[in-house]
């Protein structure tokens, strides 16, 4: 009974985690199948979480701060496509350096803006966060274990980004395979010359895909910071965009896998807050570092193949020149 | 044919990284208009933070001398055509290596501590570099992914020992005992002394003039030896290296471990020359420091040590910033180095094309052509 | 030829097209125009800026001065859906094919008709399916591309073109991957095409085609045009004296070869390609000291992974390779060098220098290791310098500056630095591949006279080319390749163009290796 309860508290925990994650993951998988290496998930979705927590601070308004959260994202994205698609720079180079630049500016205007070293204010007042959505006989419902508290926990309980963030997992797939649109972006990431010379634009068709990810990292943000918590702190992501670039590689840059990476990565995260201490059988105590660093373990191993392989896009990371 | 327009050297290796910085410091002195302080008076805190005293030149040349560990072993694996994005995991884990003997140390000369200690920072900082080396080499796996991962396992890993195994017994926060007085680097200011200049205390230390040999090092390693010429080749056309007979799997291991092990001196600076005990994430970012270095010093030793330099004012001078402006902290700096690194790596395009083209006509010009 | 009377306004017209790279002038005011309903070629050798001048047509490049016009109207090409839009189509040298999709998904790429992937896909693959068989050109729609050969790739890329509805078609060099059977095949299919009404422009190098397809030819020379002329009123002489702007020397003066003992030999050779597709099946041959053994064949017949498996850049799957006696059977270039193996790759230009490099670091590529040029444990600059100051003299290297970065060096002059870095190395066996592509006339002869020269003093010489011209005039015994096997031997003495040309189709004969 006891054990049940952790169980679903636990699973539960894991969808809060991996939402994040699997929006950042999907966002890169967007830019990466295009051919431009992600590497401003994590500042992407920093910036647009503390977009999001000071519009909706000043506003009083969630959904402003998410608009603000987009914009940021989508803005973020530019300035990277700006540098590798129009410019040619180094993508790598430029995901990164946007990171570390909203690193340092997020809480730089949070002080400048609202004078409390760093962060947002909370956000307590009503219509100012994504609260958990109110599903029907929840309440009565968590007193009946089985199936009760699985579906006031782990179907219901959880707020619209949630959901949200589970509904793009098959659009994203339905995207990619199913449209134009999908075909062409994918095509651009394996074979970019191909794909001008059939008459497409190539930097258009990029700049769409980095725009998406901006989009889908503002969401991201906008969850961290108005969702999971009620406000900007300082370095809030902590390395969620790393991890879901991990993921995205783990999930071999398809949606259904990137989907699963998450969860499993989500839950040695949620797992791991509860672990502190607790002596497993056989094993004993698993110190939560090992735990922690257990999803870049098994990304390090994938990529090296010895769990199965991950094949790249056979453009990513080639800046795209029209002739050559 | 399609390459960006081509530069002379000169203007390549100088004026594109000047106007490069000249570009994100102005962008810069936007944003502190944008936090509303005078961007002329944050320009003058931030040198005079930077330059304005004995004691501020040490503290800039101590930063630097972090910078130009990184940025060397970010430079060297450059050359072989690896993006070490590793140097920060690589630096800590190296760091440990030189704590292990600084805390062993006991009774041991001085002279017989160094030594080991920069033996054991350069091969702890190696060994962690060794295991994405190996993968690209022998697995295919590419090192930009695997050492930002090694990035977070190092920090989980030391973590961990910091934690529960190193910490000082009885003490809450995560740190070693303190180094023994064999086993810390002296100071400038206490070197200095004993041949009677004062000049005023910093933690500026003897590895800053190990980081210059490292760099003289590097230099010699790169362009004077046949392994340097292989190594490069292999950076440069790794079709060509296979075509001239170069193993670039070796190559790549080969750099990865001098690479690492350039990181590993970070702890030379910072534990043993500094803050004379290992500590939880004493590297600080100054690994992806290392990166925008090597990138602006255009990956060459002389040009690593100058824009560490640079870096080492902005750190320095940026505290300033933050002391006297009410309205900026810390993290502006991490902004501005943000910038550097996005104009100087990742712009330069932008620049490049209305260069070529204004040098040209200059010269035009002067040739009545 | 056909004595149509010329159409008032012809469908592609070029005028004072002018495009530079840097130092190069790649295209000088170029004005010529194409008659629809015609098939014109575009001839030139390597580097007269051909390719050059139809990435613009196409819209991949934009020229820095002059005007097109289609059908009589100027049209803006920046991009190739600007250039299809104008009816304008290309099949590239190097397919531009997705290769991890199937051929629908390729050909469904650029069409505008499938708007939709999921719902269009029954329709587009109809629409598809009709034109390939209307225009002969079948593709298995769902096989994936990569795996395909190569001719049935190019058929993909035409058809793609003509799905665009394309009325002018560009080939690129298009028979460079083709059998000669093949190559009739295609000709034959843009005969079809010019009958539907259809303007065909066909850029190649090789005189040959110009004669078999074409109504009208323009001659590009050095970037410029040179002439232009109906190709029933020209001749191949003529037509090669346009395009190398004097008579061309096709005899290389030797003397009989006087063959010694065995240097390099091959016995049941097998290669496979990075996909593990077998390029090579079985060959074997000696090439011995004072004489030129040349390998004829089609591009694409397994003579690029035979060479890299003798230099040992890439290990062999089986069999075996001797140099001077000694086996070697791995993959070791430096070992082979060792034996006193020097190579000139045939791609030379990409994997032969390191353009990021001085012309000196060049010249030690691949001989880093010898001991003159180090001294003490570390490299000797001096002795670098030395030794790329006498090779720029001895072959008239351009600027002889040994300290100037390789790839400011043109493109030719970069080829001779290869030639003078293998030939200076002092092989015992010289390997090389295409060793007058991309080279201007006059460096082919003095390579040319090289190479015999080589052959004289004694050393084994393994040629590898596709011009046949080049082959009869250097080798002193000629293998023919086909499908990755040796279809048969031929002494230069019996050799013809027609021989080789039914043993490069995989006609075996009675002397088959």
């Amino acid at each position: 009974m006891e054990t049940y309860t952790i169980i679903v508290l636990l699973l539960a925990a894991t969808i809060r985690v991996a939402t994040p994650l699997l929006l950042a993951a999907l966002a890169g998988l967007f830019s990466e199948r295009a051919g431009v290496i992600d590497l401003g998930l994590e500042g992407k979705m920093l910036g647009a979480a503390f977009a999001a927590a000071a519009v909706s601070a000043v506003t009083g308004s969630a959904w402003l701060g998410l608009g603000a959260a987009i914009l940021t994202g989508a803005a973020l994205a530019l300035l990277i496509g700006f540098a590798c698609i129009t410019h040619r720079g180094n993508q790598v180079v430029a995901g990164m350096a946007v990171t570390i630049m909203v690193v340092g500016l997020a809480p730089s205007l949070a002080l400048a803006w609202f004078g409390l070293g760093g962060q947002t204010p909370q956000l307590a007042a009503a219509g100012q966060r994504f609260t958990a959505l109110p599903w029907p006989w929840a309440d009565a419902a968590r007193e009946t274990p089985f199936p009760g508290l699985l579906y006031a926990e782990l179907l219901g309980g959880h707020n619209l980004v949630v959901y949200l963030a589970a509904a793009l997992v098959p659009a994203s797939a339905w995207v990619l395979y199913r449209t134009r649109f999908g075909m062409r972006l994918r095509a651009v990431g394996e074979n970019p010359h191909a794909v001008e010379s059939a008459g497409v634009p190539v930097n258009a068709l990029r700049y769409r895909a980095v725009l998406i990810s901006g989009v889908l990292c503002g969401v991201a943000g906008a969850y961290l910071s108005t969702a999971a918590n009620a406000g900007f702190v300082r370095d809030m992501t902590a390395g969620k965009g790393y991890l879901a670039l991990a993921a995205l590689i783990f999930g071999k840059w398809r949606p259904g896998p990137t989907l699963g990476a998450c969860l499993l990565f989500a839950f040695t995260d949620a797992a791991a807050a509860r672990m502190q201490g607790v002596a497993l059988p056989l094993v004993g105590v698993v110190p939560v570092q090992f735990i922690l660093a257990l999803p870049y373990v098994l990304t390090v191993l994938l990529l090296a193949g010895f769990v199965g392989r991950a094949v790249p896009p056979k453009a990513l990371g080639m800046p795209y020149a029209k002739e050559r | 044919m399609s390459a960006p327009a081509k530069l002379p050297r000169w203007a390549d290796l100088a004026l594109l990284p000047a106007v490069s910085l000249g570009a994100a410091l102005l962008l810069s002195a936007a944003l502190v208009a944008v936090l509303g302080e005078n961007p002329a008076t944050a320009l003058r805190l931030l040198f005079t933070g930077a330059f304005g005293s004995g004691d501020a030149v040490g503290y800039t040349l101590y930063y630097a001398t972090n910078f130009i560990f990184t940025g060397l072993g970010v430079a060297v694996a450059y050359h072989a055509g690896l993006f070490n994005i590793g140097a920060e995991g690589q630096a800590y884990v190296g760091g440990l290596g030189v704590s292990l003997v600084c805390l062993a140390a006991g009774g041991w000369p001085a002279w017989v501590v160094l030594p080991l200690a920069v033996a054991a920072g350069a091969a702890f900082g190696a060994a962690w570099a060794f295991i994405p080396a190996w993968l690209q080499a022998r697995r295919g796996s590419h090192v930009v992914i695997t050492t930002i991962m090694f990035n977070f396992i190092a920090s989980a890993l030391m973590t961990y020992l910091l934690v529960n195994v190193l910490i000082k017994p009885g003490q809450q926060s995560p740190e070693s005992r303190e180094f023994g007085a064999n086993a810390v680097l002296p100071a400038v200011h206490e070197l200095l002394a004993t041949v009677g200049l004062k000049v005023a205390p910093s933690p500026l230390n003897l590895a800053f003039l190990l980081a210059l040999a490292a760099g003289g090092l590097v230099w010699v390693l790169l362009w004077r030896t046949r392994w340097g010429y292989r190594l490069r080749v292999a950076g440069a056309n790794p079709e060509a290296a296979v075509y001239a007979g170069i193993r670039p799997g070796r190559v790549t291991i080969g750099a990865m471990l001098l690479s690492g092990a350039l990181a590993g001196g970070l702890g030379l600076n910072e534990l043993m020359g500094a803050q004379h005990r290992l500590t939880l994430d004493f590297p600080g970012g100054a690994g992806f420091v290392g990166i925008a270095v090597a990138l602006m010093g255009r990956n060459q030793p002389v040009g690593i040590s100058a824009a560490a330099v640079l870096f080492g004012a902005l750190y320095q001078g940026g505290s300033q910033l933050a002391f006297d402006l009410p309205r900026i902290n810390r993290d502006f700096v991490v902004v501005i180095q943000g910038l550097v690194i996005l104009f100087c790596g990742a712009l330069e395009n932008v620049w490049r094309g209305p260069l070529a083209r204004l040098l040209a006509t200059r010269r035009g010009d002067q040739g009545g052509a | 030829m056909n004595a149509a009377p010329p159409a008032p306004v012809p469908a592609l017209e070029l005028r004072g097209i002018d495009k530079r790279f840097g130092p190069v002038h790649a295209n000088r005011a170029v004005s010529f125009a194409v008659r629809a309903g015609t098939v014109h070629g575009l001839i030139g050798e390597n580097g007269a800026g051909k390719s050059t001048l139809m990435n613009i047509v196409y819209g991949l490049q934009p020229p820095d001065a002059g005007a097109i016009f289609v059908h009589g109207r100027e049209v803006r090409l920046r991009h190739p859906h600007e250039a299809l839009a104008a009816g304008i189509g290309m099949v590239h040298q190097h397919f531009m094919l997705v290769d991890t999709f199937t051929v629908l998904e390729n050909l469904l790429l650029g069409d505008p008709d499938a708007q939709h992937v999921a719902t269009g896909r029954a329709a587009a693959r109809e629409k598809w399916a009709r034109l390939a068989g209307e225009q002969g050109l079948e593709v298995p729609l769902d096989a994936v591309v990569g795996e395909l050969p190569v001719g049935v790739q190019q058929r993909v890329e035409i058809l793609k073109a003509l799905g665009r509805k394309a009325e002018i078609l560009i080939l690129d060099e298009p028979t460079a991957v083709l059998t000669p059977a093949e190559a009739t095949q295609l000709f034959h299919l843009l005969a079809r095409l010019r009958a539907q009404g259809k303007t065909v422009l066909l850029v190649t190098h090789k005189l040959r085609e110009i004669m078999a397809v074409t109504d009208r030819g323009t001659v590009m020379r050095q970037g410029a045009v040179v002439a232009e002329l109906d190709t029933a009123r020209t001749s191949p002489p003529e037509l090669a004296e346009k395009m190398v702007g004097r008579s061309v020397l096709l005899r290389v003066e030797k003397g009989p070869s006087r063959p010694g003992k065995v240097l390099l030999e091959a016995a049941q050779l097998a290669v496979a390609d990075d996909r593990g597709v077998p390029r090579v099946k079985g060959v074997s041959f000696q090439v011995r000291a004072g004489e030129i053994v040349g390998i004829a064949g089609v591009a694409g017949n397994g003579q690029s992974a035979l060479l890299e498996a003798l230099a040992g850049i890439r290990a062999p799957t089986a069999g075996t390779i001797r140099i001077a006696g000694q086996a070697d059977l791995g993959a070791d270039p430096a070992q082979r060098r060792r034996l006193g193996l020097s190579h000139v790759p045939e791609d030379r230009l990409r994997i032969g220098v390191v353009t990021a490099f001085a012309a000196e670091d060049n010249l030690i590529l691949g001989q880093q290791e010898r001991p003159e040029f180090s001294r003490r444990g570390l490299l000797d600059r001096r002795a670098l310098t030395e030794n790329c100051r006498r090779a720029m003299a001895e072959y008239d290297l351009r600027p002889p500056d040994p300290r100037l970065r390789l790839g400011a060096f043109s493109g030719g002059n970069q080829q001779k630095l290869v030639l003078a870095r293998e030939i200076e190395a002092g092989p015992r066996v010289l390997l090389v591949g295409q060793p007058t592509r991309g080279v201007d006339i006059g460096a082919i002869e003095f390579i040319h006279r090289r190479l015999v020269a080589l052959r004289d003093a004694g050393k084994a010489v393994l040629l590898v080319s596709v011009e046949l011209d080049e082959i009869l005039g250097l080798a002193d015994r000629i293998l023919v390749m086909a499908g990755g096997e040796i279809m048969g031997e031929l002494p230069r003495a019996e050799a013809t163009e027609e021989k080789l040309g039914l043993l490069m189709a995989g006609v075996r004969t009675e002397g088959g290796a």
